[in-house]
């Protein structure tokens, strides 16, 4: 039996406002037009301005070329976001379905070699995948952008330490029921994984949903411009005495927000399901 | 339906363990052998090498008169059953029965129909839809029976497969697999430790210990006439008694007392008598010092010391005993086993012409 602890539900609710005012500001301010922004600060009530700014926000041509519009922005980003998500997914299963499954020589080295490069960020070897991209000619692609951050050592890691988990009769039962090697990935440990793979899924794509550096690099061309570099310029319109569109920042920080919430509420159901639901 | 030919089998592991040692084995179609022996005797690795599961070292395993040792276990025409099930936890009962036969490319009607024979059989209509986690032990034991018998396969291979489950249920399997089997009259490898369902279940024994063959028999054979003190020891319960006892002049002697005649040089032996071959008399015979007496309900097992060696005795329930027994046995009864090597010595012991000492 449990009582009604006022104490617990004042710090669940404290906690809840310390995590959701930011955004609610963001939002409420983002309906307030760029100079009441300016003169009097943040807002937390809603404004006048809410549907003109995110109808400019989303259809007005932007940037220097006068190509660019925040739909293209949120496009652009949910390019990346899902490209980092399923091909990080896809590549690191399978390099650990080889890694686990397959006897082969130095694999537990080459497992601690994949390892170790957790240890370096991206930013480490940036220069040099730039290079190699450029002189592939792949400046200003999409692919360009998505293929070089495909091999996840963190995706890698976890099906590894999850196939180990998975019992070996499981691969004797299948090898006894004339399932080959492709057929016992697709139909046995694709099935199993799938609470991992909506974890890793949800971590990917908000980690390529949040480049920055690498897309600013990889592409010059506007028609590539992600929500995170659109943010960024709004910001740093300080010609002259003009106001930086402080509410279109916010709609588009807003807008930022959307797609990965979207993509966590979707994957947590099956994530949660997973969880409870599957036995080994 | 098959025959399965084990000649020299023998299997080595990477680390140097030798887990089997050249076994040789026949067995004929439609016969149920029980692998039966401690635990680490190898009964799993040799299974394990009939089913493809593991390399063969030395010898060769023919299956209904296919040399299989460099084939796939798919290819094997077997099924296993093993000790966890190893049902896969995200399809229902009736993908976990039918999936195997998919990766057959037998026609879809065909399987329909299999894997309804098999669920009449096992009785798993009710649960034809549901995941293996909705189910209770028994369920998903005979969900894995199924999903073998479906295959209709040369051979059955089944690993402990009931250890998972509570002893009532066991004894209701057991039954079950048996009938099943003879019905089907699929041949059949089963490995378990537990003696009792070694005896119920085979039709004939095999007994390992270190990797290799301590001896093949039926069950009642094996059960009297074991071939050593390891074989003697392990089948029966209570365990055989094993007693210190010497051949000289003719007679057995133990404890001072004369069991009987026997050939023979003077010598140092191992006698076994199992508890229930004990009877009791009235006077003379083997003087039993009473430690415990384990009641059973039908019966009473009685512990004690004969001139300081343990011995066990299985008597009626009822009466009060005295702290002191007077033991017999038939001659027919007394099992001769080499003191050093524990091997069943040929000479059997005669009735005395004193009986008493
Ligand atoms: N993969 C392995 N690598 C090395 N040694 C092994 C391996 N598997 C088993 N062994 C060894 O081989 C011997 C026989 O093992 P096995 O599993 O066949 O025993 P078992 O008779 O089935 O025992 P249990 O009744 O406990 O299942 C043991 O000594 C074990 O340690
Ligand atoms: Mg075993």
């Amino acid at each position: 039996m449990r009582r009604f602890r006022p104490f617990d539900h004042l710090i669940l609710l404290l906690g809840a406002a310390f995590l959701m005012t930011p955004v609610v500001m963001a939002f409420m301010s983002s309906t307030h037009a760029a100079t009441e922004i300016h003169m009097n600060g943040l807002f937390l009530t809603p404004g006048t301005e809410g549907l003109a700014t995110y109808e400019k926000v989303l259809t007005q041509k932007g940037g220097f070329t006068g190509t660019v519009t925040g739909t293209r922005m949120v496009m652009n980003s949910t390019i990346l976001g899902l490209g980092f998500a399923l091909g990080k997914v896809v590549v690191s299963m399978l390099a650990a379905y080889g890694l686990v499954y397959f006897r082969f020589r130095f694999a537990t080295p080459i497992f601690w070699i994949i390892f170790t490069t957790l240890l370096l960020p991206l930013e480490v070897r940036i220069m040099p995948s730039y290079q190699v991209m450029s002189t592939l000619g792949a400046l200003n692609t999409y692919w360009g952008l998505i293929i070089p951050l495909l091999a996840s050592a963190t995706g890698t890691f976890y099906f590894r330490q999850f196939f180990k988990s998975v019992p070996d009769e499981l691969l004797e039962a299948a090898r006894i029921d004339g399932a080959g090697p492709v057929r016992f990935f697709l139909g046995v440990l694709v099935p199993l994984s799938r609470p991992m793979m909506a974890a890793i899924f949800i971590i990917m794509f908000v980690y390529g949903w949040n480049q920055y550096l690498w897309p600013m690099l990889m592409t010059t061309d506007e028609r590539f411009f992600t929500l995170m570099r659109g943010i960024k310029t709004i910001l740093q319109v300080w010609i002259g005495s003009q106001v930086p569109d402080y509410n279109e920042a916010f709609a588009l920080a807003v807008l930022a927000m959307l797609p990965p919430l979207g993509v966590v509420l979707a994957f947590q159901r099956l994530f949660i399901k997973g969880l409870t639901e599957s036995d080994k | 339906m098959a025959e399965i030919l084990l000649e020299h089998v023998g299997k080595t592991y990477a680390g140097g363990t030798q887990a089997v040692r050249d076994v040789s084995l026949s067995v004929a179609d439609g016969e149920f052998i029980v692998l039966v022996g401690p635990s680490g005797c190898g009964k799993s690795t040799l299974l394990r090498m009939v089913a493809g599961l593991e390399d063969i070292t030395t010898g060769t395993v023919t299956i209904g008169g296919r040399v299989v040792n460099r084939l796939e276990p798919a290819e094997r025409d077997i099924a296993m059953v093993f000790q966890n099930y190893a049902l896969y936890p995200h399809m229902t009962v009736r993908e976990n029965m039918s999936w195997g036969l998919k990766n057959r490319r037998i026609p879809k009607d065909e399987i329909a129909a299999r894997v309804e024979e098999a669920a009449r059989m096992l009785e798993l209509h009710p649960y034809l839809d549901r995941k293996p986690r909705a189910l209770s032990g028994g369920q998903r034991q005979r969900v894995a029976m199924g999903r073998a018998i479906v295959r209709q396969p040369a051979a059955f291979l089944f690993d402990e497969p009931l250890s998972n489950l509570d002893a009532k249920l066991r004894v209701t399997m057991r039954g079950e697999i048996r009938k099943l089997q003879k019905r089907l009259g699929t041949t059949a490898l089963y490995v378990t430790h537990d003696q009792l369902e070694a005896m119920t279940l085979a039709d004939r024994l095999v007994v390992l210990n270190g990797g290799k063959i301590e001896q093949v028999g039926r069950p009642l054979d094996v059960y009297h006439r074991p071939a050593s003190t390891f074989v003697a020891a392990f089948i029966g319960a209570p365990a055989m008694n094993l007693l210190d006892a010497r051949i000289e002049a003719g007679h057995l002697w133990l404890a001072g007392v004369d069991l009987g005649r026997v050939e023979g040089e003077a010598r140092a032996v191992t006698l076994g008598i199992r508890a229930e071959d004990l009877q009791l008399l009235p006077t003379g015979g083997l003087p039993l010092r009473i430690d415990v007496i384990e009641e059973l309900g039908a019966g009473r097992v009685v512990h004690g010391f004969v001139d300081d060696q343990p011995l066990c005795v299985s008597l009626p329930s009822g009466a009060e005993l005295p702290a002191q027994l007077h033991l017999g046995a038939a001659p027919e009864a007394l099992h001769l086993f080499d003191a050093i090597t524990g091997k069943r010595l040929p000479q059997s012991v005669h009735s005395s012409a004193k009986v008493h000492a």
